[in-house]
């Protein structure tokens, strides 16, 4: 089943950059006991917000945000696809970081985010640009592989595996998991734990 | 290459369905754990997408994050935690995956049950949707937290899609002092190496230290590679592993178990296998470990002094600053003497039995402090009532503490059981991110069972060196 495909995403953006940022963060717990992602984009970053006021995303320069800036191992911590559904409904649309926690990087690359990683210097000229102008025009271009705002051009780094599934639309990999039924049965018939432990 | 090959790799390969378009692995999955916070979005995608589940058996399922851990009565006075037991028996009922609920003795914390029914082995591939599935990686299998959309995936195909990580061998060397446990051992590692250091990697724990802990010490140890940044972690499989799992439920018998056992053993990385990285720690150096900060790499010895931010790199400056700040500390403090006000025994990490016995040799006969709200969840119903059976529950109620039904608990605080305000705990959980315990503004230190004890009884953090008989 192809799923749309994602070559660029432009916006303004929202700078958080702060290191070790956990998924208990963006959605602290309580937020977790639902059947379904809906309403989760209100309560992104909740508890980080009531104790700081300053927090961009509280700030209303930031809102409307396509783009978030953050800073080394962004979404640490617990698995919940809910942190990544959170930010995506909040209205995120693509993450530019120092480096991801890698179940935070998978669960966004299951749902079409690009997370795209820039070297801390890039990362502080580009929030820096932001704070001057909150309506900058960020572009995420995984086409180029580079990230534009204003007159600069910075290259982006993400996995080639992840960037050919976002800009070919094969980023829902349910699809093509699904394609090889025969070659799973395969696999498994070879497990000497699914087959009595006859090994040879 | 193929003559001298690590665990991480042999399993990899045996599971390896084929390569995507994407160039990713398809990876078969042994064994599926589910539960009721990360599943019913992906029972939900099944049905939005008309599929079935692939092979049931593989899938087991139990209740544990959410589940009230003193009144169980149904429904649950939190509606919201009502709907989504409803919702995990429903969805197993529909689509034939065995639940393990609270009605049944199996029950407990998915982390805990798997190993304790034996459903967790050598050589699989074990995934759910939980960052700490890392645990079952004690046993020397590939055990991989998973998002939601990876759960749906693993539902209808039994297989992920994934790059194959790194393999990054952790060698502990020497003895263990004295009071010296599982969890000083990981915190010791997560602070020498950062909680970022093991991004790309899949850990292998090895040395003496390890050789030497039993199962649920290497679970306590593998538990908490996810806090690392490891992707997974694991220990090779041994004689202690194969006898942990003769006898139990989901094993086979007889001449099948021999031939298991023979199999699981020969998956042990080879001799002159070959690693991506090498880290090495002297053991006999680590000390009973607290956390001052909010991530888990922040922790001193007990003896030791909190730091200060200008220890520390000029980038990390304002993150140790912060963490400082939330937490109230000082640098130059000494994180021993902290007076607590709440102590917590569970998790994931540090409820089995031998965690529960070695927290129970410091409180017998002593007293929790005035003022300190204590309570014990064990891991699941099988370990309260081995626990039980040897008279732990009424050593922990007559000292203070409350003794709780088996679940997540303040863990995470997903059920009634939650700090309040400005509350500082004594824990022994994985995890002193902010807000972490229910309380937006609640403050945790991360600990062993048995340093848990210790601050309970003292009202403070203490040395639990100190304060246990440790030598039988």
């Amino acid at each position: 089943m192809p799923s749309e495909t994602v070559t660029r995403v432009t916006g303004t953006a929202v700078p958080l950059l702060a290191d070790d940022i956990d998924t208990d963060r963006i959605i602290p717990a309580r937020f977790l006991r639902c059947v379904t992602f809906e309403g989760l984009g209100e309560h992104a970053f909740e508890d980080d917000r009531a104790q700081d006021p300053d927090h961009p995303f509280n700030q209303i320069q930031f809102a409307g945000a396509g783009v978030l800036v953050a800073g080394r191992n962004f979404g640490c911590g617990s698995s919940r696809e809910h942190a990544p559904q959170a930010l995506m409904r909040w209205g995120i649309g693509a993450i530019v970081a120092e480096s991801y926690a890698e179940i935070f990087f998978g669960n966004c690359a299951a749902l079409g985010i690009p997370a795209a990683t820039l070297p801390r210097p890039d990362l502080d000229a580009l929030a820096a640009a932001v704070h001057a102008d909150p309506q900058l025009n960020v572009t995420v271009d995984l086409e180029t592989s580079e990230i534009r705002h204003g007159e600069n051009s910075v290259t982006l780094e993400i996995p080639e595996s992840v960037r050919t599934a976002l800009v070919s639309g094969s980023w829902d990999f349910l699809g093509q998991l699904l394609e090889s039924q025969d070659r799973i049965r395969e696999t498994s018939q070879e497990l000497p734990y699914l087959s009595g432990f006859h090994t040879t | 290459m193929s003559d001298h090959r690590n665990l991480f790799n042999k399993i990899w390969d045996l599971h390896t369905v084929g390569e995507l378009a994407s160039g990713q692995t398809q990876l078969f999955v042994g064994q599926h754990l589910i539960h009721e916070v990360t599943s019913p979005q992906a029972f939900e995608m099944l049905r939005d997408r008309g599929l079935r589940v692939l092979y049931p058996e593989r899938t087991l399922a139990t209740v544990d994050h959410i589940i009230p851990t003193d009144d169980q009565a149904r429904p649950f006075v939190d509606g919201l935690a009502e709907e989504m037991m409803t919702a995990v028996e429903r969805n197993c009922a529909e689509f034939g995956i065995t639940l393990l609920g609270l009605d049944d003795q199996r029950q407990g914390i998915v982390h805990v049950i798997g190993p304790e029914l034996g459903v967790t082995q050598p050589g699989m591939t074990l995934v759910c949707g939980d960052s700490h599935t890392s645990t079952h990686g004690a046993f020397g299998a590939i055990a991989l937290g998973i998002g939601t959309s990876q759960v749906a995936q693993v539902l209808a195909t039994q297989t992920l899609a994934m790059n194959r990580p790194r393999v990054r061998q952790i060698e502990v060397t020497g003895s263990l002092a004295r009071g010296v446990f599982a969890k000083d051992v990981v915190l010791a590692i997560i602070r020498h190496l950062g909680v970022q250091g093991g991004v790309g990697y899949a850990y292998e724990y090895a040395g003496a230290v390890f050789d030497s802990m039993s199962m649920e010490e290497r679970m306590t140890v593998c538990n908490m590679s996810i806090e690392g940044g490891a992707r997974c972690g694991y220990v090779n499989p041994d004689q202690r592993t194969v006898d942990y799992l003769r006898g139990r439920s989901a094993v086979p018998t007889g001449e099948e178990f021999e031939r298991a056992a023979a199999w699981w053993l020969s998956l042990a990385s080879d001799p002159g296998a070959s690693f991506d990285d090498h880290v090495r720690l002297d053991g006999a150096a680590i000390e009973p470990t607290v956390t001052w900060g909010i991530n888990p790499g922040q922790s001193v010895g007990v003896g030791e002094t909190i730091p200060g931010p200008e220890e520390f790199p000029a980038e990390e400056q304002a993150g140790i600053a912060e963490a400082l700040e939330f937490m109230g500390l000082e640098s130059g403090q000494t994180i021993r003497g902290q007076v607590i006000d709440v102590a917590f025994i569970g998790s994931c990490t540090n409820s089995r039995l031998s965690d529960l016995r070695e927290a129970a040799a410091v409180v017998r006969g002593r007293r929790v402090a005035d003022g300190i709200r204590a309570l014990v969840v064990p891991g699941s119903q099988q370990v309260r009532e081995a626990a039980q059976a040897e008279g732990l529950d009424r050593i922990f109620s007559e000292a203070g503490f409350q003794w709780r039904e088996a679940g997540c608990s303040m863990c995470l605080a997903m059920n009634p059981d939650k700090l309040e305000g400005r509350e500082l705990c004594a824990s022994s959980s994985n995890r002193n991110f902010k807000g972490r315990q229910g309380s937006p503004t609640g403050r945790t230190l991360l600990m062993s069972p048995a340093m848990v004890a210790a601050a309970a009884v003292e009202g403070q953090v203490a040395d639990v060196r100190e304060l246990a008989e440790l030598d039988s």
